[in-house]
């Protein structure tokens, strides 16, 4: 178990320096430098000007050292400007260069400094990852249990009318991405004009203009249901379609099963059946897809978050983005794949736990 | 003229489709006639859901087929006083055009309807494609990856995790810009993932024909003229008969979309292929002394189609999902482009006011992904029943 541990934990970081470099080269490529270089000095600056710009921030030095400097492997760049002032990478505003250290990576825990917020990249990361961590929790709290119910509920009878409806309910779940039922959602539940906003509020039924509000901003300093309601349930929809359908082949199988027969032939109520003798057995490979699905939720994240103007931290990924903001988007990626490759080996690690066949050595 | 009911809305959008539901009709009743004699095809009428599923499906089809018939007005055309008119508005002055906006206007006065059907031409155009592409790509490597096993199978895998490792939206924003076709990335990707078909066709015909070498060098000359021409057109806008070709936007869209499928692609074939090669007839042939690439080709792939078939369904969806998703974030092929995604984005600005610009391209793109997934269920259904 250890020696699977270790290689796991050796092909991640191969990977996360793998991906990270291949960001570094994207986002460093030659017209990306130039529009940033423009939007961060002046939008008229001539060619010359731009590269004058680039050298005395430091992007001109070949891609393979300023990746190192951002690893923290290659110590962080000086120059000496005209007044004979040092600058330098690892030279903060107001600081000695001679207090500064020379190494300034993320291996030193310094992520940089984030050009399209003018703040420090873990500041702005790890404050929108707790924000969308909320919306993350909420979105499992109600992904998960109903998505097992569905899945369970249509495969313990297969063929059923239930088992029917039920499969075509998750089947047109997994049809609906998030920017399409959001837009649903928004226009049926968050409108004060159309959907049945404005049919509640002439009853008298509601007391606000809106059944929900179509925009999640509020939601970072109080998370109300009336807020939080649509984005987190725009996010499960999209994704208990899949488990469900998972959870309902797993369960119509194990139902198939001899001890099953057993038990209804020892005279077992139906609904003992499937509580004790069924349920465990089939929940071991929903575990495995839920944690997989975990990725595809940072997905989903991002277009709600965009779709709600939800400031978390798929909406830094996409301001990150858009503006070119090349250490945040470091970041990001960083935090990305370290959620993609966690996930992945928590599956494998569960699944040997649940599953007594399978043993690694 | 007076607005129209929500009726008569409907009942000219049937008026509208009246192409697509004559061919519609026409599959139908062929198919049902005829369904003994066609295989799986024939077996898909047997099953309600993946009857709806195909019906869907060949709807959209045929309304990308038939849109110019279908369409009221032109999809780019701005009539004045339009401007985010509600479904069924009526034009100021017609003057022989059509006199509604069936589904009213967006916010620079065009038809929803008009762009609605054309927007699901610009999406049945590229999602099919890409899917086909990402999967000459995926079985091409994926096969050889499962077969032999090895360093080879540790290299692509470890490649293919990579690509899946990517959060999907940072990929985009990284490969869909403007700034990156001038740095001819897209090209150069192209250069690559357009090769894989020839190269499959070429190793196909050669795996099997090699020892008639008159035939095989027919079949691989035919493959090599036929696919360099198109090649040279797609790849690299360079087509010197002109037929073949695609704008750098698309070209940027296209290959991005291909690269984000082929690696489930690859995956899924690697694991068919491991399952598949401890099969006696494989054993068979390894004994008769065929070569590994028949093996592959021609014992392992043929028998790895049911699950392939199911996974090509399914996946033309999600590649609509995925171009949806680029259209969301602006990243699409143009900002005047019909495609649903783009017209979503465009139409969530003023979503609490004027939904219906942002709901028509929503729902149309809801009910395609739905027919293909309730298409691959009833496929997955009946070539289980087998």
């Amino acid at each position: 178990m250890l020696r699977f541990l270790l290689k796991r934990v050796g092909t991640m970081l191969l990977t996360a320096l793998c991906l990270t470099f291949i960001v570094f080269l994207l986002t460093n490529m030659q017209p990306r430098l130039e529009t940033l270089a423009k939007t961060q000095g002046s939008a008229r600056m001539s060619d010359a000007q731009v590269q004058s710009w680039l050298e005395r921030n430091g992007y001109a030095a070949p891609l393979l050292i300023r990746y190192g400097e951002w690893l923290g492997v290659l110590p962080g760049w000086t120059r000496e400007g005209e007044d004979g002032a040092l600058t330098g990478r690892c030279i903060a505003r107001g600081q000695t260069p001679e207090a500064a250290p020379s190494f300034c990576g993320v291996l030193q825990g310094d992520w940089g400094f984030s050009t399209r917020f003018r703040e420090e990249v873990a500041g702005v990361i790890s404050a929108r990852l707790a924000a969308t961590g909320w919306l993350m929790l909420w979105v499992v709290l109600v992904m998960v249990p109903s998505a097992l119910a569905v899945g369970v509920l249509a495969g313990m009878r297969e063929g059923s009318r239930t088992d029917r409806a039920l499969s075509t309910f998750s089947i047109a779940s997994t049809a609906t991405p998030e920017y399409v039922s959001g837009v649903i959602f928004i226009a049926l539940f968050a409108s004060s004009i159309v959907g049945i906003s404005p049919l509640l509020s002439d009853w008298g039924l509601i007391e606000g203009r809106t059944l929900f509000q179509g925009n999640a901003r509020q939601a970072i300093d109080d998370i109300t249901f009336w807020n939080f309601a649509l984005p987190v349930a725009t996010i499960a929809l999209y994704g208990m379609g899949y488990i469900a359908r998972m959870t309902r082949a797993s369960m119509a199988e194990v139902m198939t099963q001899q001890y099953i027969r057993t038990a209804r032939l020892k005279g077992v109520r139906f609904r003992n059946i499937v509580l004790r003798h069924a349920l465990r057995n089939a929940l071991i490979a929903p575990f495995t897809v839920i944690m997989l699905q975990f990725p595809w939720l940072l997905n989903g994240v991002v277009i709600v978050e965009v779709l709600f103007s939800y400031p978390g931290f798929g909406w830094t990924l996409v301001e990150a983005a858009s503006n070119n903001d090349i250490e945040l988007l470091l970041a990001c990626s960083v935090v990305g794949v370290i959620v993609v490759l966690l996930t992945q080996l928590i599956s494998d690690i569960g699944y040997v736990y649940l599953n007594p066949r399978i043993r690694i050595a | 003229m007076e607005e129209l009911g929500w009726l008569q809305i409907a009942g000219r959008m049937a008026w509208q489709f009246l192409p697509v539901w004559a061919a519609l009709a026409a599959t139908f009743a062929l198919s049902i006639r005829f369904k003994r004699r066609l295989g799986l095809y024939g077996k898909l009428f047997d099953s309600g859901i993946a009857m709806a599923g195909f019906a869907i499906v060949m709807f959209w089809l045929f309304t990308a087929l038939f849109a110019d018939l279908i369409i009221t007005h032109d999809p780019l055309g701005q009539i004045s006083r339009m401007r985010n008119a509600t479904p069924g508005a009526a034009l100021p002055d017609p003057a022989g055009r059509y006199a509604f906006y069936l589904l009213g206007g967006d916010s620079l006065a065009r038809d929803v309807f008009s762009r609605m059907v054309m927007g699901g031409r610009e999406v049945l155009k590229i999602a099919p494609a890409a899917t086909a592409f990402a999967f000459m790509v995926g079985i091409t490597l994926g096969l050889p990856a499962g077969y032999i096993g090895g360093r080879l199978d540790s290299a692509l895998t470890f490649v293919a995790n990579l690509v899946l490792a990517f959060p999907v939206i940072l990929l985009f924003y990284l490969l869909v810009t403007p700034d990156i076709i001038e740095t001819g990335l897209p090209t150069a990707m192209a250069a690559i993932l357009f090769l894989f078909p020839v190269i499959f066709l070429c190793v196909l015909w050669n795996s099997r024909y090699f020892t008639q070498p008159a035939r095989r060098n027919l079949y691989v000359a035919l493959t090599l003229v036929l696919g360099l021409w198109i090649y040279s057109g797609l790849a690299f806008n360079a087509d010197p008969l002109g037929l073949w070709g695609m704008s750098p936007n698309l070209l940027n869209v296209f290959v991005a979309v291909v690269f984000v499928n082929a690696p489930t692609v690859f995956r899924i074939v690697r694991g068919l292929t491991l399952d598949i090669k401890s099969r006696d007839y494989v054993a068979a042939g390894q004994t008769r002394g065929e070569g590994p690439w028949y093996l592959m080709l021609w014992e392992i792939l043929p028998n790895a189609r049911g699950p392939l078939i199911v996974d090509f369904c399914l996946r033309i969806g999600y590649t609509t999902i995925l171009l949806g998703t680029l259209g969301f974030f602006g990243l699409g092929v143009s900002p005047e482009s019909p495609d649903w995604g783009s017209t979503i984005n465009a139409g969530r600005q003023l979503l609490t006011v004027y939904p219906h610009t942002a709901l028509v391209p929503a729902i149309a793109l809801m009910s395609l992904v739905l027919g293909l997934n309730l298409l691959a269920d009833g496929l997955r259904e009946e070539s289980l029943r087998d």
